[in-house]
């Protein structure tokens, strides 16, 4: 038996009814046990609540329930025999940027709720840009609460009719967009196909997510392979034995394929890619293997194997887009760590470009700020000690994504997207 | 101006595939990253899935890091045969913190119910500061508990050993961000996206050996708070709690006060797997009564620097 794995996440304003959808899912998917389902109904009754409220299945942390509020991302698996599901639930509340791009990073599907008594509303907007920024394939805009106003074919239609000119706006594809209306309370088209929706045609949430094809981490892009940890076992029978272990970023690498060492370019051929269970004809992105090369190079972690028909750029200038996760702020000139594949090294941030403005109906780049704040997607450019292999977000995720991190304190302050992976209006 | 955004062909890697992957390249990230890595092992299957990864992501060389098992005296004879044949097997170097010895020392106190599960945490962050462990990998899954569910891959333990889940790194990609002072560590928990029916299904897949407690067997037990324990040196049964015959399993390995076994008659992997699909209770609502304690016992104790 195989199948395989969706990683989606979640995205919505507070109070759409985010916690009580994913409570749905794993209720109706019957992925909540008893003893998960008690401890709920316990706690509804101590709350003097007449049904049980689903949203406290998936609340984990003491200050959560106290509150009646999601504070961070948490991680939810069920299965159904088609498929298994991975997904990251984020709260929609005032750290919405920050949250929604942990979400979204490694997501190949995003559910995006919307009231269906407010339709679109300016945080709808905040995250579809987020989702487009980080180019999460496939979206899902669930109109929940449609009990609540009548099942009314009408405002879902005028929702959907909204929310697919800003897609368009936002660069998706019309196929990667699709509108379901449910009521995550009631239990309508979230797993159980409603009776009350006769106007709606399409599939139910989970029966969508069944059959959705998984998006593979980039499998039809050029090889690309940052170096984790070299193998040496220094055993007399495999003494000459020198293995570069690492994922497969993107593409596909096989023996015989001509590969380039980055950033110093040399090239060499694949003599084999192994696993602990054996030599494989090839592997795709995703997959954790051993490369053996044809010719003993020096290598080391950091370095990024290649394709040598299309290799990354090498640059230590970058122009690049900021999500700023930090409270400290971002000042021109700032000295700051940049881990970028298998590499850490040092970078001087220049000039801050423009900040991704998304008060407005359409998001729009404004002029630069003085400083970042929490929150803020801006272009800035950067200098790297060391160069680096990068390839554009837009074209490959892996190679196009980089970490910002604290130097003192060693916390992280930004995700960054080599390029402008968000292509709008200026 | 518009892009399209693109929709690359499906990835042919199955979900067992794909969590193993994942779980790899976290290790060789920690093996590329720190100083002085350490496996904790409790001899459960949950530590022998993190031994079996490691082994899978260094192979043909040797797992570089040590095992470290916090030992509450309080255990099942056939796991502790099966970790010293374990280490044996694979040449690993194994560090076991007694529990006891911290009792008789004096710098932790028995308690009235005898259960030493939450003693664990003292001796595990003075055996990491003693050994400058840097980087601490646990078998959690984030499916097993709301609090786990909330916990990173890596997740930065202060220099008191403990966890503030309102301070957690953001986790971008998988781009993991281990960095931590002098006396800071962190946690490490590869097998975060695995659920309890992965772990099986991958330990039948790989042919991975258990301790025998996992499948039916024979065993004298005793009914408290609705739970199946046996009988040990941590004081049960007491007082009217009979002893009774029974064809038994365990789902979790844990301190004997507290881990409960379930009744079965599962023998085999398939069998195990069956009953594990039709179970209506959670592997730590069936077995383990400290997690009962309290609406937020797991994530109290984490905070104060369990794993």
């Amino acid at each position: 038996m195989t199948r395989d794995l969706l990683r989606f996440a979640t995205a919505g304003s507070v109070d759409d009814g985010k916690s009580t959808l994913v409570g749905r899912l794993l209720y109706d998917t019957k992925s909540v046990l008893a003893d998960q389902i008690e401890a709920v109904q316990r706690a509804s009754v101590d709350k003097g609540l007449s049904t049980p409220d689903l949203s406290l299945l998936v609340d984990g942390l003491r200050a959560e329930r106290e509150q009646g509020i999601t504070i961070d991302v948490a991680y939810r698996y069920f299965g159904t025999p088609k498929r298994e599901f991975v997904l990251a639930d984020t709260p929609g509340h005032v750290q919405y940027t920050r949250n929604t791009v942990t979400g979204a990073s490694t997501a190949e599907l995003a559910v995006l709720l919307v009231d269906a008594r407010n339709g679109v509303v300016e945080q709808t907007r905040r995250h579809a840009a987020v989702l487009a920024l980080l180019r999460v394939p496939r979206l899902v805009l669930a109109i929940n609460k449609i009990d609540l106003v009548d099942y009314d074919e009408g405002v879902a239609r005028a929702i959907e009719k909204d929310f697919d000119e800003l897609a368009r706006t936002l660069g998706f594809a019309s196929d990667a967009v699709v509108t379901i209306p449910v009521s995550a309370l009631a239990g309508d088209n979230v797993v159980e196909r409603s009776e009350r929706t006769p106007w709606y045609e399409g599939p139910t949430l989970l029966g969508h997510l069944e059959s959705v094809p998984v998006t593979g981490p980039e499998v039809a892009a050029p090889f690309r392979m940052p170096v984790q940890y070299v193998i040496r076992p220094r055993k007399d029978e495999l003494h000459d034995y020198r293995g570069y272990a690492g994922q497969v970023a993107a593409g596909t690498v096989a023996p015989g394929d001509e590969v380039v060492v980055l950033p110093g370019g040399a090239r060499t051929t694949v003599a084999a890619v192994r696993t602990a269970d054996g030599p494989l004809d090839s592997a795709a992105a995703g997959r954790s293997v051993t490369v053996l090369l044809d010719d003993d190079i020096d290598i080391s972690r950091g370095d990024v194997l290649a394709s040598a028909a299309e290799p990354p750029r090498v640059t230590d200038e970058l122009d690049a887009t900021l999500c700023w996760l930090a409270e400290k702020p971002l000042r021109p000139g700032a000295r700051l760590l940049l881990k970028h594949g298998t590499r850490v090294t040092q970078v001087i941030v220049g000039a801050v470009g423009e900040r991704l403005s998304l008060d407005s109906d359409v998001p729009l780049w404004e002029p630069a700020p003085e400083q970042l704040g929490i929150n803020d997607i801006a272009h800035a450019s950067l200098r790297t000690a060391d160069p680096l292999p990068v390839d554009e977000y837009a074209d490959i995720r892996a190679t196009g994504s980089f970490l910002l991190i604290d130097p003192p304190t060693g916390n992280t302050l930004a995700a960054g997207l080599v390029g402008t992976p968000l292509a709008v209006a200026r | 101006m518009t892009a399209t955004l693109p929709i690359a062909p499906a990835s042919a890697l199955d979900a067992l595939d794909a969590l193993e992957s994942e779980a790899i390249h976290i290790f060789r990230e920690v093996a590329g990253e720190f100083d002085r890595p350490v496996i904790l092992f409790s001899g459960g299957k949950d530590s022998t899935l993190l031994v079996h990864l490691a082994v899978k992501a260094f192979a043909p060389a040797p797992v570089p890091f040590p095992l470290l098992h916090v030992d509450t005296g309080h255990n099942y004879p056939e796991v502790i045969d099966f970790r010293d044949r374990l280490v044996e097997r694979l040449g690993l170097r194994l560090e076991v913190a007694h529990v006891q010895d911290w009792i008789d020392d004096g710098r932790l106190v028995e308690r009235p119910d005898g259960t030493r599960n939450p003693l664990q945490t003292v001796p595990l962050l003075d055996t990491i500061n003693e050994h400058r462990f840097d980087a601490v990998f646990g078998g959690g899954r984030r499916d097993e508990e709301r609090a786990r569910a909330k916990e990173r891959i890596m997740s930065l333990r202060d220099s008191f050993g403990r966890w503030d889940p309102r301070k957690q790194r953001p986790e971008l990609w998988n781009l993991y961000n281990g960095r931590h002072a002098p006396g800071e560590h962190v946690r490490v928990f590869p097998i975060s996206n695995w659920t309890e029916l992965d772990v099986w299904r991958y330990i039948q897949r790989e042919g991975i050996e258990l301790p025998s407690i996992y499948y039916a067997h024979q065993r004298e037990v005793f009914r408290r708070d609705g739970m199946w324990l046996a009988e040990g040196p941590w004081g049960g049964p007491r007082g009217d709690e009979a002893l009774v015959k029974k064809s038994v399993r365990y789902r979790t390995v844990g301190d004997g006060s507290c881990t409960g076994a379930v009744e079965s008659t599962a023998t085999t992997l398939d069998e195990v797997i069956a009953e594990v699909t039709a179970s209506r209770l959670t592997e730590r609502g069936a077995t383990r009564a400290d997690d009962r304690l309290s609406e937020a016992a797991m994530e109290d104790r984490k905070r104060e620097g369990y794993f």
